[in-house]
């Protein structure tokens, strides 16, 4: 191999690795704008916060909806502010412009062409060029609407990373339990608050229970739903998600909340008498408290960690769990 | 007697029929009717009837939601037979309400006045026929129809899982509605949706065969009434779709009774399965709720702006294009069930298309009514209503039928204010439109003009305070079908329940408005509302003779539809 040709080759695979690395990066950018730092800092992704877990204090107005409220809660996850922003400037826009075009039109017709203004109706009955225009319009109105409706179902749909955390949600009649099969396998059961309890827990009546499903915050989450019994779904509107729960498949898609907070939702598929009295509240912690969290249950480990690093950690975290289920249980 | 309808209007004809009106007597007329008027009024005073109690139990829906916590349903379920119901019992009734409701007002209000009783009354009519062409089979259609109901009604008062009643709201999902519900009730509930399924599938058979063999010479497929299009597209649809319901509920039926497995994973079932056959039929049957009465729009439009419909092939052909795309998009209804991208996008598109012929109706209209000299009738003024209101409905429909936006909104009370929007405000409103227009040529006497007005006023008053406030509610999250909500959502619910007693106060008005015109109305000519109004049943009197076209009329070519 002459000297000439290694260069090439060289230059090559510099080329090459370039190329992947700009494919990287502009992958991390697109496709996960919040997951950038569950990649990069594996150190942080295995920290334990000191002190356990304590539930956190939902903020009034995050994550739930607000009195007398008219519009979407406020969005945290990356789909959903790009579909309230779509739903803001796109749809409302051409919702609003044609209900008004078409009142202002029935309004100029009744003024203009009633029986005093107008005694001898014209016979005119047909206009081509009018048809044409009210049919081609419209269509290019939806076109408007179209593409970036396609463009937010390709990113809802995202494969999640190999490396997302699994987090299953089974909907039983009436109460939900989460499994954490990438955190040691265990199961959380999620029972709704009474309203005196939720009123005391300063939480809000009727979204309120007594485990919630801790997520990490910022990381792409693998969601998966499912049904013990009858269908029910798994809905958080401040998170713009909504999966069913169906007994005999399994739902499956990304969802990555963006900062933490308690993000409250509700049952959204009728499932019998308590359909309404078995609420969804996710919890989204910074990842040592989230590992934290996790390390409060007996089998719990660190998703990604060595094994031999995992083992006591866990050990140390469990002996502090039964103080901490004692605290949040009540 | 080759005559046309111009020619009719100058007088009525009534009295030449008058030797040959031989009514049957009271039981044989009104139990063993094969007469397409009797028939048609039967079916309105049926469909009204059970609209009253489909909207009583809104009530007692709107009454619970009023404010946060349960307070009437442990009341509503001792009055139904349960002593000292259970909290779970009072919720299962809650379900039980909704489930009546949504069934009680589809099948057994809407579509029987629509299709049953105008489609009844003025089809044949409008084409020149004397009437339907299968009078007994006509017959069995309705007696089925009440039958259904009766099934539906006892399933409230049989066993039906955590209570009484079948409460497995009207799209009776599997497995809820099968292994979900032990006991009779859902049973009954199914049949009761056979049995009115048969009445309706026999109906269209009816509808088709009158239209496309009893028209009155010269009247071809492109000179009909619009309304009478309008029928006709809906009867496809009707025989279409509900043989793919009646399958559906039939294996519910034998997965609960008999030990199949068609929506149970656990045999090789797939309970989304179901989801898939409800809305193969259920989405046609949003526009069988809705064609008859964009037909009603049309005549009375092109009536009171004494113009001929603005574009009628765009009009009728608009129909059948919402009829063939609305067999393509039932999917929309299941954006969440875990549909792959694919076919997320697909039925997205597809739903968003049916904007296109919607649009053309409502231009249309509009056009027609534009260089029109138009009367502000009582029927116009709800037609207008119609238009407006039908068009704020359908704007929301083009944003759930983005799946993406979908996630956030399917089973909210967004959902709940569209379909109301639709249906309540549009179906309903063309109901009352279609009522005042041909109440006096059914019943031969006047309705007061001026309480029509006021219903008209109050009732569009009461619906959108009652339904546009669910857009917030629905965007702030609500879920559909709860019984109890938390506090954030109380104003807004608070605020759609006294829209609520608004709109009970125009029905209020309504019936007092039909009572005057029965007891004291003035009697009405043949062609009440003159110039304008062209088609045939303006050539008979009010009410038109037992037998009408004895004498076929011919329609001339230059007649215009």
């Amino acid at each position: 191999m002459t000297l000439g040709e290694r260069l090439g080759a060289l230059r090559r695979r510099l080329g090459l690795l370039t190329k992947a690395a700009s494919a990287v990066a502009l992958g991390c950018v697109v496709t996960s704008l919040f997951a950038a730092n569950a990649v990069a800092a594996d150190a942080n992704h295995l920290a334990v916060a000191p002190g356990g877990y304590t539930p956190m204090a939902p903020t009034p107005g995050k994550g739930m909806p607000v009195d007398g409220g008219t519009t979407f809660q406020t969005q945290y996850s990356a789909t959903g502010l790009e579909a309230l922003w779509m739903h803001d400037n796109i749809v409302m826009v051409v919702l609003i412009a044609v209900s008004i075009f078409v009142a202002a039109l029935l309004i100029w017709v009744m003024v203009r062409y009633n029986a005093r203004a107008n005694p001898v109706p014209s016979k005119t009955s047909h206009n081509t060029l009018l048809e044409v225009i009210w049919t081609g319009i419209p269509v290019l109105i939806l076109l408007v609407v179209f593409v970036p409706s396609m463009k937010l179902l390709a990113h809802q749909y995202k494969t999640p990373p190999k490396d997302a955390v699994t987090i299953k949600a089974i909907g039983n009649q009436w109460y939900w339990t989460y499994a954490y099969p990438d955190n040691g396998g265990f199961e959380v059961t999620s029972n709704m608050l009474s309203k005196e309890e939720a009123k005391k827990r300063g939480e809000p009546e009727q979204l309120a229970a007594d485990y919630r499903m801790v997520v990490p915050a910022g990381e792409p989450i693998r969601l998966q739903t499912f049904g013990a019994d009858v269908i029910h779904s798994f809905a958080v509107p401040s998170l713009w998600f909504k999966l069913d729960a169906v007994p005999g498949r399994i739902n499956e898609k990304l969802l990555t909340v963006k900062e933490p907070g308690v993000y409250y939702g509700q049952c959204s598929e009728l499932c019998g008498a308590r359909h309404g009295y078995m609420p969804i509240v996710v919890e989204a912690l910074p990842r040592p408290q989230y590992n934290a969290w996790v390390l409060t249950h007996a089998g719990g480990k660190i998703d990604g960690a060595p094994e031999s690093a995992a083992a006591p950690a866990a050990e140390a975290a469990a002996s502090e769990a039964p103080a901490v289920a004692a605290a949040s249980g009540e | 007697m080759a005559t046309i309808a111009s020619e009719f209007q100058a007088h009525d004809d009534g009295h030449v029929h008058d030797d040959h009106d031989h009514k049957p007597g009271f039981f044989s007329r009104w139990f063993m009717s094969t007469n397409h008027k009797d028939i048609g009024t039967l079916y309105l005073i049926f469909a009204i009837t059970a609209g009253v109690i489909g909207g009583a139990i809104s009530g007692l829906m709107r009454a619970e939601l009023a404010k946060p916590g349960i307070q009437y349903l442990a009341t509503i379920a001792a009055a139904l037979g349960v002593s000292n119901p259970s909290f779970d019992q009072q919720l299962h009734l809650w379900n039980v309400l909704i489930t009546a409701h949504g069934l009680i007002m589809v099948f057994f209000m809407v579509m029987p006045a629509i299709i049953g009783g105008f489609g009844n009354w003025f089809v044949p009519i409008m084409i020149g026929a004397p009437d339907m062409a299968f009078p007994r089979m006509n017959n069995i259609s309705f007696w089925l129809t009440v039958a259904g109901f009766v099934s539906l009604m006892c399933s409230a008062f049989v066993p039906g899982g955590t209570g009484q009643g079948a409460g497995i709201g009207w799209t009776a999902y599997a497995p809820l509605s099968t292994t979900g519900s032990s006991g009779p009730a859902v049973d009954f509930a199914i049949f009761s949706l056979h049995l009115s399924g048969a009445g309706s599938i026999m109906g269209a058979i009816n509808f088709i065969t009158t239209i496309f063999n009893m028209r009155a010479p010269g009247m071809t497929l492109h000179k009909m009434p619009l309304f009478v299009w309008s029928v006709l597209v809906t009867a496809f649809l009707l025989l279409l779709a509900l043989p793919v319901l009646a399958a559906a509920i039939t294996m519910l039926l034998t997965d609960r009774n008999f030990g199949t497995t068609f929506f149970d994973a656990a045999g090789g079932g797939d309970p989304v399965l179901f989801q898939h056959l409800f809305w193969f039929f259920g989405h046609p049957e949003v526009y069988i709720m809705i064609l008859p009465g964009f037909g009603i729009i049309s005549q009375i439009v092109s009536t009171f702006s004494r113009k001929p419909v603005f574009g009628y092939l765009g009009m009728a052909y608009a129909m059948v294009a919402i009829g063939v795309v609305g067999f393509v998009v039932w999917a929309h209804h299941m954006y969440t069930t875990g549909l792959s991208e694919d076919v997320k996008m697909y039925f997205t598109t597809a739903t968003m298309v049916i904007a296109v012929p919607t649009g053309i109706k409502i231009f249309s209209w509009i056009a027609t009514m534009w260089g029109g000299s138009i009367r502000f009738t009582s029927p116009m003024v709800w037609a207008i209503g119609f238009i407006f209101l039908f068009t704020v409905g359908g704007v929301t429909g083009v944003e759930l039928a983005n799946g993406g936006l979908d996630d956030n909104l399917q089973d909210t009370y967004y959902v709940v204010a569209h379909f109301h929007y639709v249906l309540s405000l549009g179906a309903v409103t063309s109901l009352f439109a279609g009522f005042y227009y041909w109440f006096p040529k059914m019943s031969g006497r006047w309705h007061s003009e001026l309480l029509s007005y006021l219903h008209f006023a109050v009732f569009f008053v009461g619906v959108n305070m009652l339904f546009f406030p669910m857009h917030f509610l629905g965007m702030q999250g609500m879920p559909r079908r709860y019984p109890d909500f938390t506090p954030a959502y109380a104003y807004w619910n608070h605020f759609a329940t006294v829209g609520y007693m608004v709109m009970a106060a125009s029905m209020v008005i309504f019936f007092v408005n039909i009572a005057y015109a029965l007891i004291a109305g003035r009697k009405a000519e043949g062609n009440y509302w003159g110039e304008g109004a062209t088609t045939l049943e303006w050539t008979l009197s009010s009410p038109p003779p037992f037998h009408q076209f004895e004498t076929l009329p011919t329609i001339k070519d230059e007649d215009h539809h």
